[in-house]
């Protein structure tokens, strides 16, 4: 129901943009949702894209289709990388590298693996693709970088998954991204790009917000907040128990 | 419902799997009157819980469970609120400098090897020094030989020192100085490396000042509840990292496994007791020992920037 609606409204603004400015093909985007909440029973989530292709007069007749890149983007912050080596019988950090501004999480879906929609040099100069959560003057070392990028896709806070993106019609796309159950509160940058015969024609970007509600929420702002009270409730309820255990336990 | 998510630690855990793990660990930490912190907080680290929120949390949970040890060893009488008081003034002095060069040692990177080298130098040395002399008191028992460990008249040097105190629940006659740097020590590796430090403290209350191992239990868990209680506020209002759902899961399991275990404590006799602490505390040695000598899986790891304005706003 919400999705034919989605669409209805999609199809609404896209005739009604029409015939208003005469420049190619361009994006129309619609996101499932604006926040993911976090709640007691949130273990990650999916958001979906509803996407329509904008075509007029001026844009040309295509004999390739059309490639959909979609790349979420979490909050960021700097991060390290370290390397052991051997020291003695020991292995021991010893080289690091700091990176800057690395999103938190980073998930790019696409219709088809990406290196089938564009070159390697294309792909870094759109920022297409996972390579992309790290700046160029940080890649100063490929080993740390590339690193960097196994690490966070082992921990499944990195994923690429070319087969998310599903064309309803030739001009109509959905794009399912991820949200791994470990994806930290804030700001989530969506951005799609759209690309036929390896060259990017458009680009529109987004946003979403993951936040917690509830009880989770509560806590989370007890806990900062009210310091002292929230550590004292703390000792009361360990105290609580540990006396409880003691009146079950006590016939011997 | 089995997943639940963790409002500080910021993602979701399976209940059974935490109550189970504190359950088992609870046990031993009945058992011998160590916090447990030793254990618990290495597994939590594992299942991908950060660092900061797992020693903090298990600050509460340990507190929690050496409150129903220790009213059950009150109840036996044994316990040395004395010693355990003196202790307690030792380690606090030692916690705030343990609290001080974890931060700095976080700073340059090198933590995790400290970490790891306390951990084997401690473990590995106190747990070969109960092997050894657990299994010389076992030798001795099937001889036919009784084997005392406080021989009167016959003490240490250190026992000597200017201001000698009485301690009547421990039959302890002993300068207030080893006891005090004891202590000292005892709260430093704890705050550096996130646990209570029974484990160091029992060993050394037995050892090195021959106290009765039943009053050792409960005069650990006695110094254990009040530094712990104090680890909790001080985390709870400095890096607000206490997870009050995370601690709760543990507390349950921790508690009632702390129970059970005391209670099988009272059928162990004292040799079997120190044997079996010996071996918990050499496995994990033993466990660090692999961790730093052998080559890891990947040899490069990711954290957060510790440094100024490492936290960008969205």
């Amino acid at each position: 129901m919400t999705r034919t609606q989605t669409l209805l409204a999609l199809l609404a603004s896209l005739i009604s943009g029409m015939g208003s400015q005469a420049r190619a093909e361009n994006l129309i985007l619609s996101l499932s949702s604006n926040h993911v909440a976090i709640t007691s029973t949130y273990i990650g989530t999916e958001l979906v894209i509803f996407g329509v292709i904008g075509r007029d007069q001026a844009s040309a007749t295509r004999s390739e289709h059309y490639d959909i890149v979609v790349s979420a983007r979490g909050p960021r912050s700097h991060m390290v990388v370290r390397e052991k080596a051997g020291l003695g019988p020991f292995w021991v950090n010893q080289h690091e590298q700091k990176f800057l501004f690395i999103p938190a999480t980073m998930a790019v879906v696409s219709n088809r693996p990406l290196d089938a929609i564009t070159s390697p040099d294309m792909q870094s100069r759109y920022q297409l693709g996972l390579d992309s959560a790290i700046i160029a003057k940080d890649r100063r070392d490929e080993r740390f970088a590339q690193a960097l990028i196994r690490l966070k896709q082992r921990d499944r806070l990195y994923e690429s998954l070319p087969q998310n993106v599903e064309f309803i019609t030739p001009n109509v796309f959905k794009a399912v991204i991820p949200v791994p159950a470990r994806a930290p509160t804030g700001l989530y940058d969506v951005e799609v790009a759209l690309l036929s015969d390896s060259v990017r024609l458009a680009s529109q970007s987004t946003h979403f917000e993951v936040i917690k509600i509830g009880f989770e929420q509560d806590v989370a702002e007890a806990a900062r907040l009210h310091g002292w009270l929230y550590g004292f409730a703390a000792l009361l309820m360990a105290g609580l128990f540990g006396w409880l255990a003691t009146i079950i336990f006590r016939r011997d | 419902m089995m997943e639940f998510y963790l409002p500080i630690a910021e993602l979701p855990v399976n209940i059974w799997l935490i109550v189970g793990m504190s359950a088992v660990v609870g046990f031993i930490s009945g058992l011998f009157g160590v916090g447990g912190g030793f254990l618990i907080t290495p597994l939590l680290i594992f299942l991908g819980i950060p660092p900061a929120v797992a020693i903090a949390t298990v600050s509460t949970q340990i507190a929690a469970s050496s409150l129903t040890a220790l009213i059950s060893h009150w109840k036996r009488r044994a316990l040395d609120i004395k010693l355990g008081l003196l202790l307690l003034s030792g380690s606090s002095i030692g916690t705030v400098c343990g609290v001080m060069a974890f931060n700095a040692l976080r700073r340059v990177g090198q933590l995790d090897l400290t970490i790891g080298v306390s951990y084997i130098i401690l473990l590995g040395g106190i747990g070969l020094l109960m092997l050894y002399e657990s299994l010389k008191a076992f030798r001795a028992r099937r001889s036919g030989r009784p084997v005392k460990l406080s021989r009167g008249g016959n003490h240490p040097w250190y026992f000597g020192l200017p201001f000698r105190m009485r301690f009547p629940a421990s039959g302890l006659y002993v300068s207030v100085i080893p006891l005090l740097a004891m202590a000292l020590i005892v709260g430093f590796f704890g705050a550096l490396l996130g646990i209570g430090g029974g484990f160091m403290i029992v060993p050394a209350l037995i050892y090195l000042f021959r106290v009765p191992t039943m009053v050792v239990v409960g005069t650990s868990m006695f110094q254990i509840l009040f530094s712990m209680s104090g680890a909790t506020m001080l985390h709870a209002t400095t890096n607000h990292s206490v997870d009050f759902v995370l601690a709760l899961l543990l507390i349950i399991g921790g508690v009632f496994g702390a129970q059970f275990g005391a209670r099988a404590g009272r059928h162990l006799k004292g040799e079997q007791f120190r044997l079996l602490l010996a071996l918990i505390v050499l496995a994990v040695a033993l466990r660090f020992l692999g961790e730093l000598a052998l080559k890891p899986d990947d040899v490069f790891s990711l954290a957060v920037s510790v440094s100024p304005a490492a936290r960008v706003a969205p």
